[in-house]
Parts: C-alpha cells; sequence; structure tokens
C-alpha cells in the first residue's frame, strides 16, 4: 500500500520530523521496492509456503540493504536508524521478507563483519552485500532453544581440522543458504565456525506445515562429520557473547520491523472502518471501533519512539542490550496485539487471506518466538532490575 | 563522453494537481514535487553509457529552490554533479525561454551528448529537446526507445505510431527518451548518503547573460488565458444484447474510431 491518507494521518505526532532527509529517502528506496517487488505478491507467496528468496535477495542486495549497518567490503555504512526504516517497511510487506534481510545482514553478515578473519570477511561480504551469496544463522537447536549455552552440536579437532557433529533446528534461510553461521561446543566453549553449504557432510532440510512466517524458509540442518579447514573459525567468535551481540543487531531490527507490521494492519483496518456500513453508517464511527482505533495508535506512536531512541544510541554506541530487549518485548507484543484487533474491525474478512491482517498476527507469532521469547526478555529486564537472574 | 542528464521537478502526477488562481501558472506550492518520471529514464540511460563509455554525467534543472531536493535524489541515482539555474525571474517562463536558459547553461557545460525525458508531466509540449538543439545547432534524436552510441555516432530508434524510425547522428546531440527506453535503477543506499557530497552549481540568470525580461510571465510568448476543471464524466451508454450485442459493439466501437 502506497503511503495514503490512512498512514499518514497515523502519525498523529509528526515523528516523520524527527529523521533527516538521507534516513527518508532510505525509508523512501525500501518502501518503494517494498510497493513493487514484494506487496504485489506477497500473499501469494505466503499461500503457497514458498517465497522466491535468491530473487529477492538480488534485488535487496543492488540497493545496498544487506549488512547496510555494516561498514567496508561492499556494505553501504548507513546508520542505525535508517536500518531500522528500512526493517521497517520491509515487515510492513511481511515479517518472513524482513527475517529473510534479518539474518542476512544482522545475523550471518554481522558475524562474519565482527568475528571474521580478513580472508572470510574478503570472502564472503562483498557476496553476501550484494545478494550473490546468502547466509544463514545456526545456534538453536531441536533440544535447545532459550538456553543456547547447553548446546549439544561438537567441534573437535582432528589435526589441524576442525569436525562438526549436531544439528541446527528452525534456521531461517538455510534451505537456500550458500553459507552458514554455526555455532558449536568443544572443550574450550562456544565457537563459530563459516560453513559453505555445499561441505560434505552439511545438509539442510526445508520444515514444512508452519502456520506462521510462511513466506520465509526455515530449515533443519545436519551436521554429518562436517570436516572444515581451521580458517573456518570464527577467530575472534569465542563464548556465548559472540552469537549473543549478533542476536541484538538482530533484535534491534525486530524493535522496528514489528511496528511496520502493525502499521501496515492499522492503515488497513482504518480504511475499512471508515468504508465499512453497519447500522446505517461506518463502522468508524462507533465510539467502541474509535477507542480501539484510537489506543492503537497511540502504541504505535509510543513503540516508535521506542525503536528510534534504541537507534539514536545504537548510532551513538551507547545501547545496551537490556535496551534492546525491553524495545523487542514491548514492540512486539504491541503489535501482536494491534493484529489481532485490527482483525476484529474487519469482521470475517480479517480471517481471509485477500486482507495482510492475519498474515501478520499470524507471523508476528514468531517474531515473537524467536531472536529471544517474551519471556526470556522479561527475565533479561527483570535481571537488570533485581539484579538476581532468573535463568540459572 | 560528457553527457548532461535534463531533470525538472514536477507535482506528482498521481496525485491532485491544479494551476494557480493568481497567475495560471502551475501551482508548485501545494504539490508533492516530484522528478520527471521520463527523466528518471534519462538519467538511467546516461548512466549506462557511462558504465560503458567512461565521462562525467551532469544533472541540470532549471526550477525554484525547491528543485534541490529533486537535484538530490537524481544524484543519488549516480550522476556525478548537478547544475542549478534558479532565479526568481524565471517564473512563468514559456517553453521558449525555458529552452533558451537550458541552452545557455548547456554551453557552458559543452557536453558531448544531452539527454532528457520525451515529455514533462506537467507541461506535456514535448518540443524542449528540439528548441535546444536548434538553439545550440546541433542535432536532435527525440522520442528514443533505444540508443546506441558507437564512438561518436548515435543510433536511436525513435518511437512512432506505427513502430519505430532508426535515425543517426554525430555527437554532440539532444537525445530525448520515452519510458521504453530502459529501467530506471532504484537509488541506493550509497548513491544517498554519497549525494549529499557532490557538488551542485548554482547559477541566476545574469550568471548565464540572459536579461530578466527575455523570460519569466512578462517574457512569455504564449499565455493561459483561461482554465477549468474537465468537465464530469457523462454517464456511458448502455448496450442491451438482443442476439445482435456483437454488431452493435462494432457499431460503436466503429463509430468512435476505435477500430
Ligand atoms: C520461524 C522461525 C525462524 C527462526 N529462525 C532462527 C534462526 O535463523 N536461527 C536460530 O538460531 N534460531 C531460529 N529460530 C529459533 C528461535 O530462536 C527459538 O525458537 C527460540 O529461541 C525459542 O526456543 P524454543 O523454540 O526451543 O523454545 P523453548 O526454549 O523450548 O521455550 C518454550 C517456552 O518456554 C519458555 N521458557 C524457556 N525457558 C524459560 C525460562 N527460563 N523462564 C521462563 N520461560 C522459559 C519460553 O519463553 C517459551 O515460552 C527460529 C524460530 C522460528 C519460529
Amino acid at each position: 500500500m502506497t503511503p495514503g491518507v490512512a498512514m499518514t494521518s497515523l502519525d498523529l505526532l509528526d515523528l516523520d520530523s524527527l529523521h533527516s532527509d538521507e534516513e527518508r529517502q532510505i525509508r523512501d528506496v525500501v518502501r518503494r521496492m517494498v510497493d513493487e517487488r514484494v506487496r504485489p505478491f506477497v500473499a501469494g507467496w505466503y499461500e503457497d509456503g514458498e517465497a522466491p528468496v535468491r530473487e529477492l535477495i538480488k534485488q535487496f542486495g543492488s540497493i545496498g540493504l544487506l549488512g547496510m549497518h555494516l561498514t567496508g567490503y561492499g556494505c553501504a555504512g548507513a546508520s542505525a536508524v535508517a536500518y531500522g526504516l528500512a526493517c521497517l517497511e520491509l515487515e510492513a510487506a511481511d515479517s518472513g521478507v524482513r527475517s529473510m534481510v534479518s539474518v542476512q545482514g544482522s545475523l550471518a553478515m554481522y558475524a562474519i563483519w565482527r568475528y571474521g578473519s580478513e580472508e572470510q570477511k574478503r570472502a564472503w561480504l562483498p557476496a553476501m552485500a550484494s545478494g550473490e551469496a546468502i547466509g544463514c544463522f545456526g545456534l538453536t537447536e531441536p533440544d535447545h532453544g532459550s538456553d543456547p549455552a547447553s548446546m549439544a552440536t561438537r567441534a573437535r579437532r582432528d589435526g589441524d581440522d576442525w569436525i562438526l557433529s549436531g544439528g541446527k533446528m528452525w534456521i531461517t534461510n538455510a534451505p537456500v543458504a550458500d553459507v552458514a553461521v554455526i555455532w558449536a561446543r568443544d572443550p574450550e566453549g562456544i565457537r563459530g565456525f563459516v560453513v559453505p553449504t555445499d561441505t560434505p557432510g552439511f545438509t539442510a532440510r526445508e520444515i514444512r506445515h508452519k502456520m506462521s512466517l510462511r513466506a520465509s524458509a526455515t530449515g533443519e540442518i545436519v551436521l554429518d562429520d562436517v570436516r572444515l579447514p581451521d580458517s573456518a573459525r570464527l577467530p575472534e567468535g569465542r563464548g556465548l557473547r559472540a552469537p549473543l551481540s549478533c542476536l541484538t543487531q538482530a533484535r534491534y531490527g525486530i524493535v522496528w520491523g514489528a511496528l511496520g507490521a502493525a502499521r501496515d494492519c492499522l492503515s488497513v483496518a482504518l480504511d475499512y472502518a471508515v468504508s465499512r456500513e453497519q447500522f446505517g453508517r461506518p463502522i468508524a464511527g462507533f465510539q467502541l471501533t474509535q477507542a480501539k482505533l484510537a489506543d492503537m495508535a497511540l502504541e504505535l506512536q509510543k513503540g516508535y519512539l521506542l525503536a528510534l531512541h534504541l537507534g539514536r544510541r545504537a548510532d551513538a554506541g551507547s545501547m545496551t542490550p537490556e535496551q534492546v530487549s525491553v524495545g523487542k518485548l514491548n514492540n512486539v507484543r504491541e503489535a501482536i496485539a494491534i493484529a489481532r484487533q485490527c482483525r476484529t474491525i474487519l469482521g470475517a474478512n480479517g480471517i481471509s487471506g485477500e486482507y495482510p491482517i492475519l498474515r501478520h498476527a499470524n507471523n508476528l507469532e514468531s517474531v515473537l518466538t524467536y531472536e529471544g521469547t517474551s519471556e526470556i526478555h522479561q527475565l533479561v529486564v527483570g535481571q537488570k532490575l533485581t539484579g538476581l537472574s532468573a535463568f540459572s | 563522453m560528457n553527457i548532461v542528464v535534463l531533470v525538472k521537478q514536477v507535482p506528482d502526477s498521481g496525485s491532485e494537481r491544479g494551476l494557480s488562481a493568481d497567475d495560471k501558472t502551475v501551482d508548485r506550492g501545494s504539490a508533492n514535487n516530484v522528478i520527471n518520471e521520463m527523466d528518471e529514464y534519462a538519467i538511467e540511460e546516461a548512466l549506462k553509457i557511462q558504465e560503458a563509455h567512461g565521462g562525467e554525467v551532469t544533472v541540470l534543472t532549471v526550477g525554484p529552490q525547491q528543485a534541490a531536493e529533486s537535484i538530490r535524489k537524481a544524484l543519488s541515482m549516480g550522476p556525478d554533479k548537478a547544475m542549478h539555474v534558479v532565479d526568481d525571474a524565471l517564473h512563468g517562463s514559456c517553453a521558449l525561454a525555458t529552452s533558451k536558459v537550458l541552452a545557455a547553461a548547456i554551453g557552458r557545460l559543452s557536453p558531448d551528448l544531452v539527454i532528457s525525458g520525451a515529455e514533462s508531466t506537467d507541461g506535456r509540449v514535448q518540443v524542449i529537446p528540439h528548441m535546444i538543439a536548434e538553439r545550440l545547432g546541433i542535432a536532435a534524436l527525440t522520442g528514443a526507445r533505444k540508443l546506441v552510441v558507437d564512438g561518436a555516432t548515435l543510433t536511436v530508434e525513435r518511437q512512432t505510431d506505427e513502430g519505430y524510425e532508426v535515425v543517426t547522428a554525430a555527437t554532440p546531440a539532444v537525445v530525448s527518451v520515452w519510458d521504453t527506453i530502459n529501467e530506471p535503477r532504484y537509488p541506493s543506499f550509497k548513491g544517498i548518503m554519497a549525494a549529499k557530497k557532490k557538488p551542485v552549481e548554482t547559477l541566476s540568470l545574469a550568471d548565464l547573460g540572459i536579461a530578466a525580461d527575455e523570460v519569466g510571465l512578462s517574457g512569455a510568448s504564449s499565455a493561459v488565458v483561461e482554465a477549468g476543471k474537465r468537465p464530469p464524466r457523462q454517464g456511458g451508454t448502455k448496450v442491451t444484447d438482443e442476439g445482435d450485442g456483437g454488431v452493435k459493439l462494432v457499431e460503436f466501437l466503429a463509430s468512435e474510431k476505435f477500430v
């Protein structure tokens, strides 16, 4: 949907004025690309459970969207706020499409950019920035989700080589990836590896029957004694802190992205409420509907201020992981509440794939769970407040 | 090959547009102003030629101060620099006067090639490229759907109602393009960030040696006497099919000269 009447009026506080021209221009380019290349097709991809990931990634790469907040190696070097705005516009079309970009840029590319050797950076980052190569990030395992520290995937030495064995689960982009950043344990702790997906012993199987994030490819990875040279190890990626720092990047993008899904729902619901008549007048004229619309618009604007605050801190280098937890917890929770409330406004049409609302709501169920569940973020915030860890 | 691309800022053709009440010029104040759509194709063509043959691409705009925004957007697609002719006296200039200003500015840049859109969505007169070529005494290859550069020879497929004509000319020349010629790129983020730092030279009429009374409303060769809203749509004609629907349809189409 192009910025129509409804969408402009959603910005009650004129928060748009808090952005620089450059931020707005970057946002507008993403919005245009999404309008032209994603929106007309995404409902179909969702229904089919299949998105043209490779083609999309190339298009996103052509404007510099992939790893846009990183510097050097073909990356655009844009600000964190600009990156957030891009996530918002992508997720206004579909959370799955935003996930594809988050995983590529914030998880796979960031891990290599931050923890990789010069050789690894040169080998992978330019190709990933342009969309020639697709990356994925394997942390979660079938038996270890919220508690990755107890992961079962092992890395053992064999002469100069490393042998990886184990498996990863729920890995975005895995079925289409050219390279996987895999986290595994050796006697000294957790290490990261850059694994070309054509390495013998590496297989990725697509996870079917998803009722959420259907326009995104999700896979299970099996590591059957995958032999890697030492140069595949991320030299700086030691300990759980390394993958968690990548997650902080991706979570930050979600803080913005979730608002996109919510905005799309609210602008659709607003248009619908104004034109749908019952009892002889538009349902938007009923006080109950207006209360819903007003409350949702408020949450959307508050969430935006929160996201922008985090973004400005990120650009100043002062954003902390707990602050990102505050943002992810709040904005995803509010976004899913908005999606569900908007669904009620559309009545029966609210459950139809002709409208984006239930698709967004279903997608947000994944967003609520991945990159740290709401409960885990509550625990992070709780620990910050109380000084007591509820994890262990 | 050095190329000048003509870029005009126009009110967004997708939204409500109008003439201002007092002097009946295009109302730019209340409009959402954007790059003239066809000019994006001109920029793309210039960039493609630059990628293949080297040289510099310069954006040239004649327009009010606010057109600076469109110049930045044009630069974000990739051109190297821009020239902006801005002068209060230009307000209300006719096509003849505008072509005089453009030709003078192009004269200062002395490019091998000038590329423009075939028309702008506000004026839609389609004559500016021809006028510029005439003033500069160089060839005009207009309405191109394809442009091939071979050394100093330009070959253009000129789009016509029936098909296309192939025309050639030596550089320097003016080429105007239709939206069939290419697929304009999206500005990249790097391009957007770099555009801020690209040089934009701002010139006044005096800088170009043009007197204020040669341009603007007073110097215009034509004037808008009156403007009115398009009359509301008439109700359609209903044809009831009594077994002869096909014949009636053909008769209708023939009477409207569609067939
Ligand atoms: C579509 C999709 C894509 C994904 N993509 C990726 C990816 O690219 N890479 C990747 O590594 N992972 C990915 N994930 C995995 C995701 O990060 C995990 O699902 C998530 O971390 C939760 O793990 P789990 O599903 O095993 O749930 P569990 O950890 O088993 O949690 C189940 C429930 O228990 C709660 N819980 C767990 N521990 C506690 C506690 N201490 N206190 C209170 N409550 C607790 C949780 O909050 C949750 O409600 C993806 C998931 C989905 C759905």
